[in-house]
């Protein structure tokens, strides 16, 4: 599927022609676009496929970030909702242009700060939230319909999703006005990051009624992001990323497809997240591969007509692995040079992470740091003033295609091994091992080679002099999980309880019939003050466990 | 590689787990695989373990130390429960914790009876190193 890259029966001059028009319609941002030695540059440079024309390999937009910037997108959330709240208004603050939260592993796991599982677990690696009241207390204060916001989770996601657009109901502020993202990508939960609760079956099936319901009532929210980022740092090497993450695009598509959806009704809404390590060039090849397999895939063997269902559009984040404990600093060079990658790969959001990371959650000041990182690459480097400004170079167009060459491979694994269909290969990929076992072989093979010493890691395994360590880290306090126990208990206390044990029986009613989509009693729920672990329960009675088998 | 033996003749045996809700098994993994490569008998027993889960296999892999690895800052509560929980059992066996855990952190966790902390950046040597030392001393 790679001879014909780009042309689509174009001649060259008619497809410039095509692009110029295109850029000039887009309004450019207000800035001199020249060198700091005062040269002029011109938006793009080399040949087509030229940018916002299939496939997209330059960059989905004809004008990319000559018109506007990146989003930057920080990833925040600790302790309780309000101290989070305070995080967010900081973040907005600082030129901060999106919020995006992380929820602590109870949360993510479907379990209340009150359960037997959550002890020592609550509010330390993000955000805890039991009920509607928390969520409340999250965004209190921040107009969402003037933000865009970014939830982190996966199993029990409807159930946030729901609490998000009662919260913003009970500001005041209608769920169609509601821009944003939920990760809800549970595919690379059972290949990497390992915080599912159903079954695959069950839980695709809660994906694409979210997908239904908010490609009806809420046109401006992405309601899954196609996630390769935890693929990445499970330990997947950069083609693997690639591979797995489209490859499960595909699945959803599929499943979106077989539940009655239109192609073109949920495509366009459809958004991705890679990981930015630290191979400067396999990465930018990664992302320019990443959006022509994609345009070519839905075009072709999935009949999109819309140009935006084709479009893979992503969020980046720099690789949370690959930062040491040691010699902590060094991290914000490891972080430039990665949000750089994803600069001159054309993301459509960033976050970079704080050099801390290694260690804890960052600070207020690591976080800050780490912002200014990218507003450094965005606004001193000159990587933005040009379109795609690697393209052409033989290296990474030989890296491009080689990506791509190895995510191909992939897919026909998992074709064969589904029969022709992706999603049953997917499935079957999850139940017999196949992506677990190339991840951990991956992640293995990197390890022995940093330990033989093959591979130079600084600060970890050479130029290990000078390692003062970092003793200024961000401590999470006992009392938040105090703090969160009363909470809980005195929302529990002043609820309705019937409504809650009526709203409940309806959620479970709503599973057992395959034909409902599960989004409308999941928000009924949720506002008679129904924990999420309640929720949860009351799905799993239908639904069942999932239970990895423990594979090394 | 290191030998993996206790000192005489017979192999270490060494359970792995995840305790808790954690799923970052990527480290665990890999000292899994190293481990074995370097003659260590490895029990992985994997994600969502409980106290409970953890000295049953203990107890019926005769193993001599439980290594633990944890991810999410959890470890000030969760390890110390660990060490307790075999002293309950009656157990003299060795809990090792890897993972993210800040300096002074690992000092708090020495005072309350875990063997030994591995950092990121432990070498296979490291962690060998480390089970035998805890199952010698």
């Amino acid at each position: 599927m790679s001879d014909d890259k780009g042309s689509d029966d174009k001649g060259s001059d008619e497809a410039r022609q095509e692009w110029q028009e295109a850029f000039e319609k887009t309004p450019q941002r207000d800035v001199d676009f020249e060198t700091m030695s005062g040269v002029p540059v011109d938006p793009l440079y080399g040949e087509g496929p030229y940018p916002g024309q299939y496939p997209f390999t330059r960059g989905v937009y004809p004008s990319m970030y000559r018109s506007r910037l990146w989003t930057m997108r920080m990833f925040a959330g600790f302790g309780t909702a309000e101290d989070t709240n305070g995080r967010f208004k900081e973040l907005l603050r600082a030129g901060g242009t999106g919020l995006s939260t992380a929820f602590d592993m109870p949360t993510l796991m479907g379990r209340d700060s009150d359960s037997e599982w959550a002890l020592g677990e609550v509010g330390r690696a993000g955000v805890a939230i039991d009920t509607l009241a928390d969520m409340g207390d999250l965004f209190a204060d921040i107009d969402l319909s003037g933000v865009s916001t970014s939830m982190t989770i996966n199993g029990p996601a409807p159930i946030i999703m729901a609490m998000y657009i009662a919260t913003a109901e009970n500001s005041g502020v209608e769920r169609s006005a509601l821009a944003g993202t939920i990760q809800n990508d549970i595919f690379k939960e059972y290949q990497a990051q390992k915080e599912y609760i159903y079954p695959p079956r069950p839980s695709v099936r809660l994906i694409t009624d979210l997908m239904k319901y908010t490609s009806a009532e809420m046109p401006k929210w992405h309601p899954v992001s196609i996630s390769g980022y935890h693929i990445r740092e499970a330990g997947s090497t950069a083609a693997q990323e690639l591979a797995f993450t489209l490859a499960n695009g595909f699945a959803y598509v599929e499943a979106a497809v077989a539940a009655g959806l239109d192609v073109d009704d949920f495509a366009p809404r459809l958004s991705f997240f890679f990981n930015s390590h630290i191979d400067f060039f396999e990465e930018i090849g990664k992302f320019r591969a990443a959006r022509r397999i994609w345009a070519r895939w839905m075009k072709e063997r999935y009949g999109a007509k819309n140009t935006k269902s084709m479009l893979c559009r992503f969020h980046t984040q720099t690789a949370g692995v690959s930062l040491t404990a040691q010699q902590p600093e060094n991290n914000i060079a490891r972080v430039a040079i990665q949000a750089l990658a994803g600069a001159l790969g054309g993301s459509q959001s960033l976050h970079t992470d704080a050099y801390d990371e290694a260690m804890a959650l960052p600070t207020e000041k690591s976080a800050r740091i780490a912002l200014r990182t990218q507003q450094i690459v965005a606004h001193e480097t000159g990587a933005a003033n040009v379109i795609d400004p690697l393209g052409g170079s033989p290296y990474v167009e030989w890296m491009t295609d080689e990506m791509e060459r190895r995510a191909e491979e992939i897919f026909e694994h998992l074709d064969a091994l589904g029969n022709g269909s992706i999603l049953e290969g997917v499935y079957e990929g999850i139940e017999n091992g196949y992506f677990v076992g190339e991840i951990a072989d991956a992640a293995y093979r990197f390890e022995r080679g940093v330990n033989s010493g093959r591979r130079i890691i600084v600060g970890v395994n050479d130029f290990t002099e000078g390692d003062e360590g970092e003793k200024n880290l961000l401590r999470i306090s006992a009392e938040v999980e105090e703090y969160q126990l009363k909470r809980l208990a005195s929302v529990k206390q002043a609820r309705d309880d019937e409504a809650v044990a009526t709203a409940l029986a309806q959620v479970t009613a709503d599973a057992e019939d395959p034909t409902v989509n599960m989004m409308p009693s999941l928000i009924a729920a949720v506002k008679t003050m129904a924990t999420e672990e309640e929720v949860v329960m009351a799905m799993e009675k239908v639904f069942g466990t999932y239970v990895e088998r423990a594979i090394v | 590689m290191s030998d993996g033996t206790t000192g005489g003749d017979e192999p270490l045996r060494v359970i792995l787990a995840k305790l808790g809700l954690d799923g970052h098994d990527r480290g665990l993994k890999v000292v899994a695989r190293m481990l074995r490569d370097a003659g260590v008998e490895v029990i992985y027993l994997g994600l969502r373990q409980t106290t409970d889960t953890i000295i049953n296999a203990a107890e019926q892999e005769d193993a001599d130390a439980i290594g633990l690895s944890m991810h999410n800052a959890g470890h000030l509560t969760l390890a110390p429960r660990m060490v307790d929980a075999v002293k309950d059992a009656g157990l003299d066996i060795p809990v090792i914790v890897g993972g993210i855990i800040p300096e002074e952190d690992a000092i708090e966790l020495s005072e309350k009876g875990v063997a030994a902390v591995l950092g990121p950046g432990a070498s296979t040597e490291d962690v060998i190193g480390a089970i035998r030392n805890s199952v010698t001393t």
